[in-house]
């Protein structure tokens, strides 16, 4: 009987209780919803709106609309017919009432050098609507660049509504008026070598800090506790102080009239300063010294949790002291290399600032190009693709990052 | 775990030496910065250079009666106070929210509300602009307000989940038990106890929005520029010693801060080593 009793009742309770649980799921949930809209307005869709530009082809669509119809039944061999330069004559003479026409001009300059020319040159001369039958000639009458396929092929490729054009102009591609894939002009084909050098100055700055964080973080974790806190000092003060208020002391130390240079023509070293910034060694300087405590810091975590008694038991092994610390020490302390190095590498390629401001013009990353095209020469397309790939770089390294230090987590829980 | 540097051979001993000397010079690196700019602030001249001539707080007066850099101070400290409530209002409810909620999409949300550290902020900063500078929110203070909310929001998760592992839910299991509606529950049982929590992840929140300036390149007006964004332009021309003033300023203003969080932090330690 009691058992009867107890399994009806179970059921209802059992169902109560999931209800509960899920009542209280929701409300998490909508702790959590506030943030997640406001993220959403303030980084997603703005990311995400980036990402758009880099592929978004609205200016010849937009201000050439019939010239763009007109050229779909174009298949793109010698010079389309008579149709087509009406349209592109009469969407020249709208376009130059609305003011719009420079928008287009500027997007088909990126395909073919000399296009703005061209387009609004033959604006201004052109007074009238060409008669019937009669826009081919007068077109190219007015520009005989009118008489080239590669004209029309330009307009074809920029006509949307999506483009590859900046994400392959990103990595120094293009395509040919044939729309074959090929390399870009040499003129225009940076950008690998400015990715290149971001990744160099990347790895080079990991490098160094590796190089100087290892035996402080060694240091810091083999010190008794009250000991090593207090020089913990020396590694998160200048961590918390202001990244700018970092590289103007730096310029300070390192300018031809700075502390070095003067120390060492005081000492009768040197007799002319050394150039010591506004070149890659003051990048380096900079970037090191604000990145280092990103270093130290995860690298530190680890050693500190490495036993002794490992070492002690390798000595009383027999391992000679350098064997144990490169066989038994080290490999050890590789989730925190790991951590570490990844951590640096990540917020270096971003970095903007720090390079703008003690690095010449050769020394200038990914970051300055982006913010070049965006406030400067206002080319969207470019800056947002050049985004793009910096941003995919940075996820597929920070998914990693995850992966090692939920590994980390992981096994940390499972000692507990 | 600590001490096991009692070198027995020869070699370890120089090995342990060589790390002290190393590290001893990697200190020096870390500190050059702030040591070698300390001093100059409060030199009488006006060339960068050691030996000092004189003492002076010329450059402090300089800083204090320059309406362009009190303008960017009030703009750093408008900025920076708003987006630090807002990010921890935001980062409060959220940090409640993950602590409850079990789902398979959770390390999902919580991808999503930690990117904007992960993400370059040049192309935060470039999204942003081309989001907003068509909804009129460039050159205006809610703009970078709602920038560095979304920058700092992450510290302020992570500082507050931080303290609400410590936290015992049962707690509020209690409260509800005993009849408390969810929001007395949250004003009286949560709230004191988290409170440090709390205040250290705001006290992030305005730190990293009082040194942020590449959202402030993109996004701010002139009437908008902030203290980092002034300094920015007075390294770019020529780095004047009330800049060095400025640089002292500021380093006084992170380290109070962030003491105040370390002192936060090793109180939070304390507590839950106590419950543990």
């Amino acid at each position: 009987m009691t058992a009867a009793f107890v399994a009806g009742a179970d059921v209802p309770l059992k169902r109560r209780l999931k209800r509960a649980e899920r009542t209280r799921q929701f409300r998490a949930l909508g702790l959590v919803l506030p943030l997640l809209v406001f993220l959403l307005f303030t980084f997603v869709v703005p990311l995400a709106g980036m990402i758009w530009k880099s592929v978004d082809d609205w200016e010849v669509p937009q201000v050439l609309p019939q010239t763009v119809a007109a050229l779909e039944q174009w298949n793109g061999r010698g010079l389309p017919e008579e149709g087509a330069f009406a349209a592109l004559a009469a969407d020249i003479r709208t376009a130059r009432e609305a003011g719009t026409l420079a928008i287009a001009a500027k997007r088909l300059n990126y395909v073919v050098n000399g296009y703005r020319t061209t387009l609004l040159s033959t604006a201004r001369k052109l007074k009238d609507q060409p008669a019937p039958g009669t826009a081919r000639e007068t077109l190219i009458g007015l520009n005989p660049a009118w008489g080239e396929r590669e004209s029309w092929a330009a307009i074809r490729s920029a006509s949307g509504p999506v483009t590859s054009y900046y994400l392959l102009a990103a990595v120094d591609l293009t395509r040919d008026a044939d729309g074959a894939i090929a390399a870009a002009p040499a003129d225009q084909a940076i950008y690998r070598e400015v990715f290149a050098r971001t990744f160099t100055i990347g790895f080079g700055v990991t490098a160094l800090c590796l190089l100087l964080g290892f035996p402080v973080a060694y240091l810091l974790a083999n010190l008794p506790t009250g000991r090593s806190n207090l020089l913990m000092i020396f590694v998160l003060l200048p961590f918390w102080t202001s990244l700018l208020v970092r590289t103007c002391a730096w310029i300070v130390i390192l300018q031809s009239e700075g502390i070095v240079n003067g120390s060492l023509q005081w000492l009768g070293i040197i007799d002319e300063p050394l150039r010591l910034i506004y070149n890659r060694f003051g990048v380096y300087m900079a970037m090191t010294h604000v990145l280092l405590p990103f270093m130290i810091l995860p690298l530190y975590s680890v050693m500190r949790s490495i036993s002794p008694a490992y070492m002690r038991a390798a000595a009383s092994l027999g391992a000679p002291p350098a064997t144990a610390f490169l066989r038994i020490y080290l490999p050890q302390t590789i989730p925190g290399i790991g951590a570490g190095c990844l951590l640096v590498f990540i917020l270096a390629i971003g970095y903007y600032i720090t390079p703008a401001l003690v690095g010449g013009a050769a020394d200038q990353m990914i970051s300055s190009f982006i913010a070049f095209y965006t406030t400067e020469t206002v080319n969207w397309g470019l800056a947002s693709a050049l985004g793009a790939v910096l941003l995919l770089s940075t996820l597929v390294l920070a998914v990693v990052y995850g992966k090692l230090a939920l590994g980390r987590q992981t096994t940390g829980g499972l000692k507990n | 775990m600590s001490a096991n540097h009692s070198p027995q051979t020869a070699s370890q001993r120089i090995a342990w030496i060589t790390t002290i000397v190393a590290s001893t010079l990697v200190f020096f690196f870390l500190m050059a910065p702030i040591l070698a700019i300390v001093p100059l602030s409060f030199s009488s001249s006006t060339y960068l250079t050691y030996p000092l001539p004189g003492l002076s707080l010329r450059w402090y007066e300089d800083f204090l009666h320059s309406a362009r850099w009190m303008n960017s101070l009030k703009n750093s400290v408008i900025i920076g106070v708003a987006s630090a409530v807002l990010s921890m209002a935001l980062g409060t409810l959220a940090s409640l929210g993950l602590a409850q909620w079990k789902s398979r999409w959770k390390p999902v949300v919580l991808a999503v509300v930690l990117s904007p550290m992960v993400v370059p902020v040049v192309i935060t900063a470039v999204g942003v602009y081309f989001f907003f500078a068509p909804l009129g929110l460039t050159g205006n203070y809610l703009g970078l307000i709602l920038v560095h909310t979304a920058l700092a929001t992450p510290f302020v998760v992570i500082t507050v989940s931080a303290t609400l592992q410590g936290f015992d839910m049962t707690l509020m299991r209690a409260a509800a038990s005993l009849g408390a509606p969810p929001l007395l529950t949250f004003r009286k049982v949560v709230l004191p106890l988290i409170l440090p929590g709390l205040a250290s992840g705001a006290l992030f929140a305005f730190a990293t929005s009082f040194d942020e300036v590449v959202t402030v390149l993109f996004l701010a007006g002139p009437e908008q520029r902030t203290l980092p964004r002034e300094m920015f332009a007075g390294i770019r021309e020529n780095i004047s010693p009330t800049i060095t003033a400025v640089a002292v300023v500021l380093t006084v203003v992170s380290v109070c801060l962030l003491s105040v969080i370390e002192l936060l932090r090793r109180r939070n330690e304390r507590l839950k080593g106590n419950a543990g």
